[in-house]
C-alpha cells in the first residue's frame, strides 16, 4: 500500500499537489514579469537621467493654475499643485453628483408617470443621452454652447445678479457682517431642536400611537429661527453682486466656463443612468406592498414615505453609489477641455515638467483607487446594515 | 314588432369622451388638473426644441456646394461634413489604399447580416471566422505586408480608427476577461488573489489615467530600443481596462450557475478545463450576453478618450477638422453629426441585446 502512495503517477495526479504546483508557477511568472519590468524601468530611468522617489514633491512647481480653491502661486510646490488638482476634482464631482441626483430622480420618476407624454419625454432623454459618448457631450457644452456665448457686455442675465457669458457664470457672493455668527448658531440650534422633536415623536408614537408632523415643524423652526436671528442682528448678510467693469465682471463668485460645462455634461449624462436605476428600484417594490399599505389605512403620502421609498432605496442605493463613483472617475475627462483637475494639473502639467511618470501616475491612480475602494467598503457595510431580516 | 324590439334593446354606446382618440387623450394626458399642467409643460418643451431644430438641421440648412461661402447663415452647414467626409471616415489613410478598408467593411457587413438573419446554418463558423480569422486578415489589410503597401498607424483615423480600437478591445478583452473571472473564482488562493487585485486595480481607475499610463509609463517598462507604436500602446490599455469590466460581468454569470451543474460535471469525471469549457461557460456566458453587450457599448463610447493621447479617432478628427481655418465656426454641425453616428451604433447594439435577451429567455 505504502508503495502505491509513493508512486510517481500518484504524486503527479494528486489534485492538491497539482494545485500547489500551478500556484507556484503562476506566482513565479508574475514575479518574473515584475522583476523584468522593474529592471527595465530602472535602466531606462538611468538612461534618461531621472531620479526615482518623491523628492520632486517639495520642489517649486513654477506653473500657474487657472482655478484654485486654496492659496496657490507658481512658487508653490508640486505637492500643492497635487492638492489643488485633487480639490478641483472633488469640487466638480460634488457639484455633478448633487445636480445628477436631482435630475436623475426627476427623470426616473417621470419615466413611470401615468402621463403618456411626460413618460415618453423622459424615455427620450434617457435613450438619447446615455447612447452618446460623454466626451462628445462635454465638447458640445464647452465648445458649442459656452464658448459661443456673448461677450461680458452682452451677457445673459437673470434678476440683475446672475450673469452668464463666455468668461463663465457669475453669481452673487454672500458676505456675513457683524452678528453673522449668531445666525449660524441659531441655524444649528434649530437643527438640534428638530432632531430632538423627531426622537420625542418617535417615542410618543411607539407608546401612544399618536403622530406628530415632524417634517413641517422642523421646516418652520429652521425658517423662523434664522429669520428671527436676522431680525435681531439687523440683517448682517449682504451680497457682493458681480458688476461689469471695463471688459469683465468684478465681484461675486466666478465659475469658470470649463467648470460649468463639465458639471453640466457630467450631471446630464449620469442623470440618464440614475434615472434607470431609480425606475428599476421603484418597479422592484411589488404592487402588493402598496395595496397592503392602503388596506392598513395609510394615506398616499404615508405609503410613499413609509412603505415604497424605504424598500426602493434598498435596491437603488448600491447602483446609485456606483454611478456616483463613475461620475467621479469620469470627471477626469476634464483634461480634454482644460479644467484644472487632478489629471490635467498633476498627470499633465506636472508630469511634463518633471518626467516622474511612475510616481505621478501612481499617485493619481492611487487617489481614484482609494475613492473606489472606500465606496465599495461603505457599500458592503450598507448592504449588511440594510439586509432584510429574514426568518 | 321586430323593429320595436330592436329599439328597446338598442345598445347604449359608451360616452364619446371615454373611447377612441378622445378617450385615450383624456385617460393618458388630461386625467386630472395636475396631469394637464404636466402635459402642457411637455408640449411646451417639445415646441421649444423640435421646430427650431428641424428648421436648423433641414429647412434652413445648406446641402449643395463646396465652400463655406455657400452656406446659409441661419441653418446648418452640412457642406462642412460633406467636404470633409473622407477625413472623418478614414483619417489620413492614403486615398488609393482606401479599397482595403472598404473591402474589409464589406466582409464585416456580409458576415454581420448573415448572423443577424434568423434560422441560417453554419452561423457558428461565420462567428468564429469573424472572431479569429477576420482580425488577423484585418491587421494585414490595414497595416500592409504580403505585397501590400505599408500604411503607418499615424495615418489611421476617423470612424475607421474608432472601429479598430473598439473591435480590438471587444475581441481581445473577452477571452482575457473570461480567464480573469475563472481566476477570481478559483479555489487556489494565489490565483484568486492575483486575479482579484488585477481586476480591482483596473476597475478602480479612470480610463484616461490608463491611457496616460500607456503613453507615458509603458515606454519605461520595455527594454531599451523596443518602442511600441502609440496605437498599440493605447490598444493594450483599452484591452486590459475592458477585460477587467468583462471579468466582473462573466463572474456574475458564473455565480448564477446552480451548484448542481458543477457537481454533475465533476461526477461525470470531467477535468476542470473540460467542465468549464463544455458545461459551465456555455451556459453562464449565454446568461450574461446582454450584460456583455452593455460592456461593449461602454467600450465603444470610451474609445473617444484616445484623443487625449493624440490619436485622431472619430471625435478627435471632427474636433481637428473644426480647427481648420477654412471651416471655422461649424462645431455644432460636427458634434451633431458625431452624436447621430455614435447614437445609431450604441442604440442599435442596445436594441439588439434586448432582442437577444427575449430570444434567449427560453425558461427552465
Amino acid at each position: 500500500m505504502q508503495d502505491r502512495n509513493l508512486s510517481l503517477s500518484n504524486i503527479l495526479f494528486n489534485r492538491s499537489i497539482q494545485g500547489i504546483f500551478y500556484q507556484i508557477v503562476t506566482l513565479g511568472l508574475v514575479i518574473l514579469a515584475i522583476i523584468y519590468i522593474v529592471d527595465n524601468t530602472a535602466r531606462n530611468m538611468v538612461a534618461r537621467g531621472l531620479a526615482s522617489g518623491f523628492h520632486f514633491l517639495g520642489v517649486e512647481a513654477q506653473f500657474d493654475i487657472q482655478m484654485t480653491l486654496i492659496e496657490y502661486s507658481p512658487t508653490s510646490t508640486y505637492f500643492d499643485s497635487f492638492i489643488v488638482g485633487l480639490l478641483n476634482t472633488l469640487l466638480v464631482a460634488g457639484l455633478g453628483i448633487f445636480v445628477a441626483t436631482i435630475v436623475g430622480f426627476a427623470v426616473g420618476i417621470a419615466r413611470l408617470s401615468s402621463n403618456w407624454l411626460i413618460a415618453k419625454l423622459a424615455e427620450a432623454y434617457i435613450e438619447i443621452l446615455r447612447n452618446i459618448p460623454l466626451l462628445l457631450q462635454i465638447f458640445f457644452w464647452y465648445f458649442a454652447v459656452l464658448r459661443a456665448l456673448p461677450k461680458p457686455k452682452q451677457s445673459l442675465e437673470f434678476a440683475d445678479s446672475f450673469f452668464l457669458n463666455n468668461r463663465g457664470l457669475f453669481i452673487p457672493d454672500p458676505v456675513f457682517g457683524e452678528g453673522g455668527t449668531l445666525i449660524l448658531y441659531s441655524f444649528i440650534a434649530a437643527i438640534l431642536i428638530s432632531i430632538g422633536i423627531a426622537v420625542w415623536s418617535k417615542q410618543r408614537q411607539n407608546t401612544t400611537g399618536q403622530t406628530f408632523p415632524v417634517f413641517y415643524s422642523s421646516i418652520g423652526l429652521l425658517i423662523s429661527f434664522v429669520f428671527l436671528s436676522m431680525l435681531a442682528t439687523g440683517f448682517p448678510v449682504t451680497f457682493d453682486y458681480p458688476e461689469l467693469k471695463g471688459f469683465n465682471f468684478k465681484g461675486g463668485i466666478k465659475l469658470i466656463p470649463e467648470l460649468v460645462a463639465l458639471t453640466f455634461a457630467l450631471s446630464m449624462y449620469t442623470a440618464s443612468f440614475i434615472a434607470e436605476v431609480v425606475r428599476a428600484g421603484i418597479q422592484a417594490v411589488s404592487l402588493g406592498q402598496t395595496e397592503a399599505a392602503r388596506s392598513l389605512g395609510l394615506n398616499p403620502n404615508q405609503i410613499l414615505r413609509l412603505v415604497i421609498i424605504p424598500q426602493a432605496l434598498r435596491v437603488i442605493v448600491p447602483p446609485l453609489t456606483n454611478q456616483y463613483l463613475n461620475l467621479t472617475k469620469n470627471s477626469s475627462l476634464a483634461a480634454a477641455i482644460a479644467y484644472p483637475d487632478l489629471v490635467l494639473v498633476f498627470a499633465g502639467t506636472a508630469l511634463m515638467q518633471t518626467g516622474q511618470a511612475i510616481e505621478i501616475i501612481g499617485m493619481v491612480m492611487g487617489v481614484y483607487l482609494f475613492l473606489s475602494l472606500m465606496t465599495s467598503i461603505i457599500m458592503n457595510l450598507f448592504n449588511r446594515f440594510m439586509r432584510v431580516a429574514e426568518r | 314588432m321586430n323593429t320595436e324590439i330592436k329599439d328597446s334593446i338598442e345598445v347604449t354606446k359608451p360616452p364619446i369622451a371615454s373611447i377612441g382618440i378622445i378617450g385615450w387623450l383624456r385617460k393618458n394626458l388630461f386625467s386630472s388638473w395636475s396631469n394637464t399642467i404636466l402635459t402642457l409643460l411637455g408640449i411646451y418643451i417639445l415646441y421649444s426644441i423640435i421646430p427650431s431644430f428641424i428648421s436648423w438641421a433641414f429647412i434652413d440648412a445648406s446641402f449643395v456646394g463646396s465652400t463655406k461661402q455657400e452656406c446659409s447663415k441661419e441653418g446648418a452647414c452640412w457642406i462642412f461634413i460633406k467636404e470633409n467626409l473622407k477625413l472623418i471616415f478614414y483619417g489620413l489613410y492614403p486615398s488609393e489604399e482606401l479599397w482595403r478598408i472598404n473591402s474589409m467593411y464589406f466582409v464585416l457587413l456580409v458576415c454581420g447580416i448573415y448572423i443577424l438573419i434568423p434560422n441560417l446554418k453554419y452561423k457558428g463558423w461565420v462567428g468564429s471566422f469573424l472572431l479569429i480569422l477576420f482580425p488577423i486578415l484585418s491587421v494585414v489589410m490595414f497595416s500592409g505586408g504580403f505585397g501590400l503597401e505599408t500604411v503607418e498607424t499615424r495615418l489611421w483615423g476617423g470612424l475607421f480608427l474608432t472601429l479598430v480600437i473598439a473591435g480590438v478591445g471587444i475581441v481581445l478583452s473577452l477571452p482575457i476577461g473570461v480567464m480573469l473571472a475563472l481566476g477570481r473564482r478559483s479555489k487556489l488562493p494565489v490565483v484568486s488573489l492575483l486575479s482579484t487585485i488585477f481586476i480591482e486595480i483596473w476597475r478602480g481607475v479612470p480610463l484616461i489615467t490608463v491611457l496616460f499610463m500607456a503613453s507615458n509609463m509603458f515606454p519605461l517598462f520595455m527594454p531599451e530600443g523596443v518602442n511600441f507604436d502609440k496605437l498599440i500602446r493605447a490598444l493594450i490599455g483599452v484591452m486590459f481596462f475592458s477585460a477587467a469590466y468583462l471579468a466582473e460581468v462573466v463572474r456574475g454569470g458564473l455565480q448564477a450557475m446552480p451548484k448542481g451543474q458543477y457537481e454533475a460535471a465533476q461526477a461525470m469525471g470531467l477535468s476542470y478545463w473540460r467542465m468549464m469549457a463544455l458545461v459551465i461557460l456555455p451556459q453562464s456566458l449565454k446568461m450574461v450576453i446582454p450584460a456583455i453587450i452593455g460592456s461593449f457599448i461602454a467600450i465603444f463610447k470610451d474609445t473617444t478618450l484616445v484623443l487625449v493621447i493624440g490619436l485622431f479617432d472619430f471625435l478627435g478628427i471632427i474636433q481637428f477638422v473644426g480647427t481648420n481655418p477654412d471651416w471655422l465656426g461649424f462645431s455644432h454641425e460636427g458634434y451633431v453629426f458625431a452624436a447621430v453616428i455614435f447614437w445609431i451604433f450604441c442604440f442599435g447594439m442596445s436594441r439588439y441585446s434586448q432582442n437577444l435577451e427575449k430570444k434567449l429567455d427560453t425558461g427552465r
